[in-house]
This record gives structure tokens, C-alpha cells and sequence, in this order.
């Protein structure tokens, strides 16, 4: 029982690191209708972006700001370059156009930095918490228990800024409908601009936490693709369910791993998430917190 | 002046209903699978086709449109977005392995039908979800495919036959005693195989059953009060297509790699056969063709024109800067695309051909 606990609370964690990345998917859904697919090599772009940094020789403190800096202009410039031209194609095609920015942007942060895997300090330790260790015999990772806590943090912050600034609220306007939304006067690429800036920053935080975990790699892409069922699960335009879904395919992935894969033969983390999610959208096809979709003629 | 149908007029209902009502197309059409028969193997005798053009062009490309074929089927015309083609490809060719290696004197061609058939009936237990579910959370649970096959190929030793590395390695086609050992015989078999699929799909999409493929994709609800039953219509393109992916990974096995592990066939494939099919065209057979021409000879090109940008400025090019750059190239041009002309090479061709008939005249 003890063990399956570890196992569960293993899983939670690592499903809270899903929903990093997967928060960046929900924003820019909510906002412009976009299916982000190029979330992950913006995770990648970011995390190798400050470590190449800081290998330069720039402290943290100086090359996490820099790399901001530097997300934003790359998501003024995807919103300038790709998405103002696409304006009110279908959703398809935006789709793939940031399927081929995806490509583009691993191929950029490659030719600048390398292709070579890069190591990550933050300063966290990768130990167990010493007095859950004692009092429950647990072994839990002090660094999951951080990486949750800051995403928690974040997640509170963008759910408040989505509801509660005039921004958030203008970004709402605009996911509803680009062309109402522009009639009222809400300026669309002054806001597409904004929430990619910060499905950019989400990014940077998720690549960092990442990439000091496994090492800054190109392996940080797939991590996106992780995201996606977590994505179907949870809704695609919901931030709760961004959270709640993470947790239940962290969660899921890693019992399945343990209690099942030995019967197997393993690898079962690889497909085991998509599955569930694709069993869990027979039951309610638009996710578990997604907005209803009501479809006429 | 000389491309006008001006003149030419259809008298019977089988004149009416041709694949090429112009005849221009038609000679045209003739001549390119003319050359393609008889002309490539002339040019490859005369020495002026390599080898190297044979297995790293020609090959590639025909298989290639045909697993594109395969996609443009279920996204171009039937409007289902898939991200799992690779996943359909495995099966055909595992399928078409086992079916050779287990049944004595199995015909190469029926191993290759018996492969396709497996892949399409993958192909429907997967598509299955698509009755409830639309659009992107339809695209992602298409991953589902992706992961799950290839891990269960991986997994199952029986697949492949319980070699320990998980490689095959595809056993010789061979036809009515001929064994098709040369690069030249492989692209002839590939091109046999692939003429006769695809003039099986442009028959099938322009008729009824394509129609209603088309129906679902431009907007299901109203399809369905119309009296298309959406059910049997998404579940046949998923057949249908995967049938052609499938065969396609047949192919790929049988005359292309000769041998292949599960792992080949990962999503990366997936995403190169579906840019494939943005680039060439959704919805339109001769996309598939074009696209898979331009994303087989893109990286060969830009590989000369790197090299050709290294030895002419003197640049020291890092190692493995030239497949980022490719990486970018690739990216840039499906975004390029998309925002130029969404409809693909192929709407190219039809504006081409529209100008065409005009000139050398203005008006």
C-alpha cells in the first residue's frame, strides 16, 4: 500500500509538470482558436535558449530575464509573420502552419545552440523529503514538490489574470469570435501578441523545471506530445482542466507502469495516456471541464 | 491556343464521365505514364538514370504518394485529420511479412492485398472514436494509434518473427518466377502496384462513395439529414485509407528498405506524409503525387545547395548544422504555403492550366 502511494504521489507530481506544458496549449486555444502545436519546441527553444545562455557565462538571474526577452519577440513575430496572414482560415489550417513552426523553431534553436544536451542547475535538489521519508517511510522528490508548488503558483495567477483583468476578459471576447471581437474594438493582434508572450513564458518556466530534471534535449519536445492527451482529457479551453487532467495522466501513466507493465514487458508510458484519454472522450467528447459544443446547421 | 477543349464534343455519357474530358489531358496523361513505363527503364539501359536515382528518388517517391494518397483519402476528402498514418504503414508491412513468412508459396501481390486488409481493419477499430469526436481531439487521439501500434509491434515478438534486434528483413518479391532484384525491377513493381491503386481511388472519389466522403467533410450534420449514414461513410474512409497506407508500408518494406525495425515507422513519418499532403493538396489525388515529389527531393536539394554554398564561399559549416537548417527550411516552406496558397501544388496545376489555355493570347 505504502508503495502504491509513492507511486500515486510520483505520478501526481510528474502530472503537475504535464500541465505546465499543457497550460501553454490551453491559452492560446482559449485566446485565438489555435491549436498551439508548437508549444513543445517553444518549451525546447526557451530552456536551451537560457542555458546556452548561461553557458555563455551570464548568471541565471540575468539569462532567465534575457530568454524572456527573447520569447517575447519570437511570439510577436509568429503573431506578425504566420498567424496575421491566416487570419480566419479554418482552424486546420492554423493547425498545421504551427506544425511547420514547430519544425522552424527546433530547426532555429538547433542551428544556434547545437543539438548537443546540455545540463540544467537551478539550485533544487533531486533528493526526497528527509521527514516523509522518516515518518512514512515515502520517498518523495523535494524537487517535484517545488516544481508543483511554482506551478500551482502559476496556474492561480493566469486563472485570476483570465478572469479578472480587462485583458483576460478581452482575450476571452476574442477566442468566442475573432470577428466580433474586432467589431467591438478589441484590438486582436495587440492580444495575440500578449497571450503568446505568455504561452511563451509558460513555456520558459516549463523548460526550465524540465530541462533541470532530464537535461535540456530535444527529448523536451515530446514532452508537448505528453501534454496533448491531458489536453483531451481535461478540455481544451479550460485551465482547470489542464490541471485536473495532468494529474489524472501523471497519475494513471505511472500506476499503469508499475502495476501493469511488468505483465507486459514494459513501455507502457508511451501509448498508455493516449489511450485513456481516447476511452475517457467515448464518454464526453469534449473533455472533462471543455465547453460544451453545441453544433447546428 | 493549343491547350483548349474548344471543339471537342462529348456525344455519349461514357465520353462524358472520363477522367480526362480534355484531350489534351489525355495525351498528355498517356505520354507521362508512357515514360514512366517504357521511358525510365530506356533512359536507365542508356546509363543516363542511376542506380541512385532509382532507389533514393523514384522509389521513395511513388511509395511515398501512395501512403500521401492514403492520408489525402481520410484528411483531404473525408475531412478526418489523422496524425497515425506511420502507425497504418507498420501494419501493412508486418502484415504483408508475416503472411509471407508463415503460408508457403504465398503470392507476393496477395500478401501485400492480405497486409493492406489488416492495416484497413486496424484502421477501423481506430476510427471507431471518430463517430463521437471531431476535429483536434480527434487528431490527438489519432496519437493513440501512433504510440500503441508500434509499441505492440515492438512488444509482440511474434510480429517479427523474434528477432532480437525487432529488425526484418523483407523477403524477395517474386513474381511468376522473376525475382525483383534490381533497383530498376523494384520501381517497376512499385510503379505497377501504385498506378493500379491509384487509378482505383480517383475512381472511387468521384464517385458516389467519394461524394459522400466529401459530404461528411464539408459538414457532417447536414450530411447526415441529407441520408449519408455518417457512421459507414468515416469508418470506409478509414478502411480505405488505411488499406492504402498499408500497402504503402508494404512497399516501403519490400522495395524500398529491404529491411525495417517498428521504430521506423514513428510519427515523424506520420508528419512527413501529411505534409505531404498540405503541401501537394488536400483533396485532390495529383497532390499526393506532388507533394511527395517536392518533401522526396526537397532535402537532396538543399543538401546540393549547402554543399555547393560551402565549396563556393569557402564556409565552415559545423556538422550537423545543415539538418537544422533543413528543419527550418521545411517549416518555413509548409507556413509559406499555407499563407500563399492553402490549397497546395495542385491548385498551382489549376490556375496553371486555366493561364494556359489563354495563352499565347491574352484574351
Amino acid at each position: 500500500m505504502q508503495f502504491f502511494f509513492e507511486v500515486l504521489i510520483a505520478g501526481l507530481l510528474s502530472g503537475v509538470m504535464y500541465s505546465l506544458v499543457a497550460l501553454g496549449f490551453v491559452l492560446i486555444y482559449k485566446a485565438s482558436g489555435v491549436f498551439n502545436f508548437a508549444q513543445g519546441s517553444m518549451v525546447y527553444f526557451a530552456a536551451l535558449t537560457a542555458v546556452g545562455l548561461h553557458d555563455k557565462g551570464l548568471s541565471l538571474w540575468l539569462s532567465v530575464p534575457l530568454t524572456m526577452v527573447v520569447m517575447v519577440v519570437l511570439a510577436l513575430l509568429i503573431e506578425k509573420i504566420v498567424l496575421r496572414p491566416l487570419v480566419a482560415q479554418p482552424e486546420i489550417s492554423l493547425f498545421m502552419a504551427t506544425i511547420g513552426l514547430s519544425f522552424f523553431i527546433e530547426g532555429l534553436a538547433q542551428a544556434i545552440w547545437g543539438a548537443n544536451v546540455r545540463a540544467l542547475d537551478l539550485g533544487i535538489e533531486d533528493v526526497p523529503l528527509e521527514w516523509v521519508l522518516e515518518k512514512a517511510n515515502m520517498a518523495i522528490s523535494q524537487f517535484d514538490l517545488i516544481a508543483a508548488g511554482i506551478a500551482t503558483v502559476l496556474v492561480a495567477t493566469l486563472a485570476l489574470f483570465f478572469s479578472r483583468t480587462k485583458i483576460g476578459r478581452a482575450l476571452r471576447a476574442v477566442a468566442d469570435d475573432h470577428q466580433a471581437a474586432l467589431s467591438i474594438g478589441i484590438p486582436l493582434q495587440h492580444i495575440w501578441g500578449i497571450v503568446w508572450s505568455v504561452a511563451g513564458f509558460v513555456a520558459l518556466v516549463a523548460g526550465l523545471l524540465w530541462g533541470s530534471r532530464n537535461g535540456v534535449q530535444f527529448a523536451l519536445t515530446f514532452v508537448a506530445l505528453k501534454a496533448l492527451p491531458v489536453l483531451i482529457l481535461g478540455g481544451f479551453t479550460s485551465v482547470p482542466g489542464a490541471i485536473v487532467g495532468g494529474l489524472i495522466i501523471g497519475a494513471s501513466e505511472k500506476l499503469a507502469e508499475v502495476f501493469l507493465g511488468p505483465y507486459v514487458g514494459g513501455g507502457l508510458e508511451g501509448w498508455f495516456p493516449y489511450v485513456l484519454a481516447l476511452l475517457f472522450l467515448l464518454i464526453r467528447p469534449e473533455g472533462l471541464f471543455g465547453e460544451k459544443i453545441i453544433r447546428r446547421i | 491556343m493549343f491547350y483548349r477543349e474548344a471543339g471537342q464534343f462529348k456525344s455519349s455519357y461514357a465520353a462524358d464521365s472520363q477522367i480526362f474530358p480534355i484531350r489534351q489531358d489525355r495525351i498528355g496523361f498517356g505520354l507521362i505514364i508512357a515514360f514512366a513505363f517504357l521511358g525510365v527503364p530506356l533512359l536507365a539501359a542508356l546509363g543516363i538514370v542511376s542506380n541512385y536515382t532509382f532507389t533514393a528518388i523514384l522509389t521513395p517517391f511513388l511509395i511515398f504518394s501512395l501512403a500521401a494518397l492514403g492520408l489525402n483519402i481520410l484528411t483531404g476528402y473525408a475531412g478526418q485529420l489523422s496524425l497515425g498514418t506511420a502507425a497504418f504503414m507498420a501494419v501493412g508491412a508486418f502484415g504483408a511479412y508475416n503472411f509471407m513468412l508463415r503460408i508457403d508459396g504465398m503470392p507476393i501481390l496477395l500478401a501485400f492485398i492480405l497486409g493492406g486488409l489488416c492495416a484497413a481493419a486496424v484502421g477501423i477499430v481506430f476510427g471507431l472514436p471518430s463517430l463521437r469526436i471531431r476535429g483536434f481531439y480527434l487528431a490527438a487521439s489519432t496519437l493513440a494509434t501512433q504510440f500503441f501500434v508500434v509499441w505492440f509491434v515492438t512488444k509482440v515478438g511474434w510480429f517479427t518473427n523474434y528477432s532480437t534486434s525487432g529488425v526484418i528483413s523483407a523477403q524477395k518479391i517474386r513474381m511468376f518466377g522473376y525475382t525483383f532484384n534490381s533497383s530498376m525491377s523494384k520501381y517497376l513493381f512499385v510503379l505497377g502496384v501504385v498506378s493500379v491503386l491509384t487509378l482505383l481511388a480517383k475512381n472511387m472519389v468521384r464517385t458516389n462513395i467519394g461524394r459522400s466522403w466529401m459530404a461528411i467533410r464539408d459538414m457532417d450534420m447536414a450530411a447526415e439529414v441529407i441520408g449519408f449514414r455518417p457512421m459507414r461513410t468515416k469508418l470506409m474512409a478509414f478502411a480505405v485509407s488505411s488499406f492504402y497506407c498499408g500497402v504503402a508500408g508494404a512497399l516501403f518494406a519490400y522495395a524500398y528498405l529491404g529491411t525495417v525495425e517498428p521504430e521506423g515507422f514513428n510519427l515523424d513519418l506520420s508528419f512527413r506524409i501529411l505534409f505531404m499532403v498540405i503541401i501537394g493538396g488536400a483533396g485532390s489525388i495529383l497532390g499526393s503525387f506532388l507533394g511527395s515529389a517536392f518533401i522526396v527531393l526537397l532535402p537532396i536539394f538543399l543538401n546540393i545547395f549547402l554543399l555547393f554554398l560551402e565549396t563556393s564561399l569557402h564556409l565552415e559549416l559545423p556538422s550537423g548544422i545543415s539538418s537544422s537548417i533543413e528543419l527550418m527550411v521545411f517549416g518555413g516552406l509548409i507556413i509559406f504555403f499555407l499563407i500563399v496558397e492553402p490549397h497546395g501544388l495542385a491548385r498551382l496545376w489549376q490556375i496553371g492550366k486555366e493561364k494556359l489555355r489563354l495563352w499565347p493570347f491574352p484574351h
